[in-house]
């Protein structure tokens, strides 16, 4: 007894330590953005707001994030229409090979992304496309694709399909079937996807630097600004806004994919 | 009764046309996500594959057949070399990640009652936050005058700075076992989930120990999600360029480094796409090594 509990004791204390491992990183950035000096060395020199007020004035920034913004809105509004009809055509009709399917679909995911983004670049260099925030995207779409029908596949799973027959029976058509019963249904899965798509295209670097063109997408202008000693604090300020603003959407997504309303069968994790 | 087998063959013929026309619908439903992930993989992965048989002049590409990008490869040692590292670095975070994360999953399944969903969330927000970020943020922690070193400066722990922390081997493991910590804890956690609690009792109330208990019963049966864990860590990791760039130095250096300056610097666009196509080969051995590997482990613990 007294054993089993002590075994118990060390994997809680090793948890915390994880969990800080984890973390500390994260932390890293939030406090030194604070910190009146230069250097990012111990000991802190005190509180300050100007990393963060130097951000208000950068033009580059400033275009950067709109054009992160509009690869990201786009990016998780195409894949989570592609992951919903993906999603219903796996989960409510029945296919032969459907598994061979998913996984074809699933390939983005376990290929390394350097491959995939000096494939696309080869590709749009040969079939004479201009690299432009369109080519960044479709590069993230391949990305996003996956998780977006992952989320959407555990999410149709977890109801059950005699709601839409329900409706159907009584008269509705396959459109507003769709729109008055599972659309409502699979709202958090739609929503946790989109959440979960946006910060992925948000924060995607790789493919950005293979495929963008002229036009700085928000990760791509913090690694200009890397070179730059003078520059760090305020890298560091804005990575703890982007780190920040990402843990919240995150959270949510997680929440609201997790949570929500559970309809008959239990939903997978 | 031929009537009855006659009105059964009716039935389960009107039964394959429903269930076929399902299927169409199923894939029609498919086709969208399947064309885009066609033509944005399967063709670009077709043009690499075309481009590694051609060859760099300057700032042309000379369209004929050659075998020299691949010849390259193993004509120049240095490409060799940087691949092995690579390899060999992979399986370290590998290991690595997969040792530290399997007793976190194991918490999560066994000894947390409730709210298993925060951990779960816990474990996997810094996976989703900024990849450059965090891999930045290893560099200020790690660097000469970085976090650590500073740190233990000034509570005069140390008079000088460490130098060994940053721009090596170690530097890359440390940031990529931190990068990939949710990628390994996920599937071992769900494979614990699956255990059936009752083969752990019965082997506890046979009178095996908890370590013998775990050893005979946990871990084989969590197996699966270890394999899935260990891959999901190695393919991508090998491939990456950020992490040797920010932290590792000249000694960290890995192949996606190589491949990336083939699209920079060096602009040889068909060694890149040549060296690409080495390195994924020689992931695909190197993973089905370790498959043919824990195969044989697993007839041993049988």
């Amino acid at each position: 007894m007294i054993r089993t509990r002590s075994r118990l004791n060390t994997l809680t204390v090793y948890a915390v330590a994880y969990l800080i491992f984890l973390y500390a990183p994260v932390a890293v950035l939030p406090l030194f953005s604070f910190n009146d000096s230069q250097y990012i060395t111990f000991p802190l020199l005190g509180f300050t707001f100007k990393w963060y007020a130097q951000l208000a004035d950068s033009q580059g920034l400033q275009n950067a994030l709109i054009n992160s913004l509009k690869v990201g809105l786009s990016v998780a509004f195409l894949s989570t229409v592609l992951g919903i009809f993906a999603a219903k055509g796996v989960t409510r009709y029945r296919m032969r090979r459907s598994g061979l399917l998913i996984s074809f679909i699933m390939v983005p995911l376990v290929i390394p992304e350097i491959i995939l983004g000096i494939s696309l670049l080869m590709t749009f260099s040969v079939g004479g496309i201009k690299l432009s925030l369109i080519t960044v995207g479709i590069g993230h779409l391949m990305l996003c694709t996956p998780f977006s029908m992952l989320v959407l596949i555990s999410r149709m799973e977890g109801f059950d399909k005699s709601y839409e027959e329900a409706a159907q029976d009584l008269g509705e058509n396959a459109w507003w079937t769709f729109w008055r019963v599972t659309f409502p249904i699979i709202l958090p899965g739609v929503v946790a996807s989109f959440l979960l798509t946006f910060t992925i295209s948000f924060d995607e670097f790789i493919l950005a630097f293979f495929l963008a063109g002229t036009d700085a997408t928000l990760p791509l202008h913090i690694w200009s600004q890397l070179r730059f000693p003078d520059k760090l604090p305020s890298v560091l300020a804005l990575g703890a806004i982007i780190v920040m603003v990402s843990t919240v959407v995150i959270f949510a997504a997680e929440l609201i994919r997790r949570g929500g309303v559970d309809l008959g069968n239990k939903s997978k994790v | 009764m031929p009537s009855a087998a006659f009105e059964q063959s009716l039935v389960s013929r009107i039964q394959l046309r429903f269930r076929r026309s399902e299927a169409v619908r199923g894939y029609t439903l498919l086709s969208p996500t399947l064309t885009i992930i066609l033509l944005g993989l399967l063709f670009p992965l077709m043009i690499l594959v075309t481009l590694s048989f051609w060859k760099q002049e300057y700032v042309d590409l000379i369209q004929t057949f050659t075998l020299t990008n691949y010849a390259d490869f193993f004509r120049k040692k240095i490409y060799y070399l940087i691949l092995y590292r690579s390899i060999r670095i992979s399986l370290l975070v590998m290991l690595v990640t997969v040792l530290l994360a399997y007793p976190l999953a194991y918490f999560i399944a066994f000894h947390v009652k409730w709210n298993k969903m925060i951990w779960i969330i816990l474990v996997t927000i810094p996976f989703w936050t900024s990849y450059l970020l965090r891999v930045f943020s290893w560099k200020v922690i790690l660097g000469y005058n970085g976090v650590i070193n500073s740190g233990l400066m000034s509570l005069g722990i140390i008079a000088e700075p460490l130098e060994f922390l940053l721009y090596n081997p170690i530097a890359v493991v440390i940031t990529l076992a931190h990068a990939w910590a949710a990628v390994a804890i996920l599937p071992i956690y769900v494979s614990l989930e699956k255990i059936d609690r009752s083969l752990i009792e019965a082997s506890r109330d046979l009178g095996e120990s908890a370590f013998m208990t775990f050893i005979r019963v946990t871990l084989p049966l969590s197996l699966p999600g270890v394999i899935a864990a260990s891959l999901l860590v190695f393919i991508p990791t090998v491939g990456d360029y950020v992490t040797p760039s920010l932290v590792g130095g000249t000694r960290g250096i890995m192949i996606g480094n190589i491949i990336q300056s083939m699209f920079g610097k060096a602009l040889n666009w068909p060694l890149g796409a040549a060296l690409s196509i080495i390195s994924m080969i020689t992931v695909t051995l190197v993973v089905c090594l370790l498959l043919g590997a824990t195969q044989l482990f697993r007839k041993k613990v049988a």
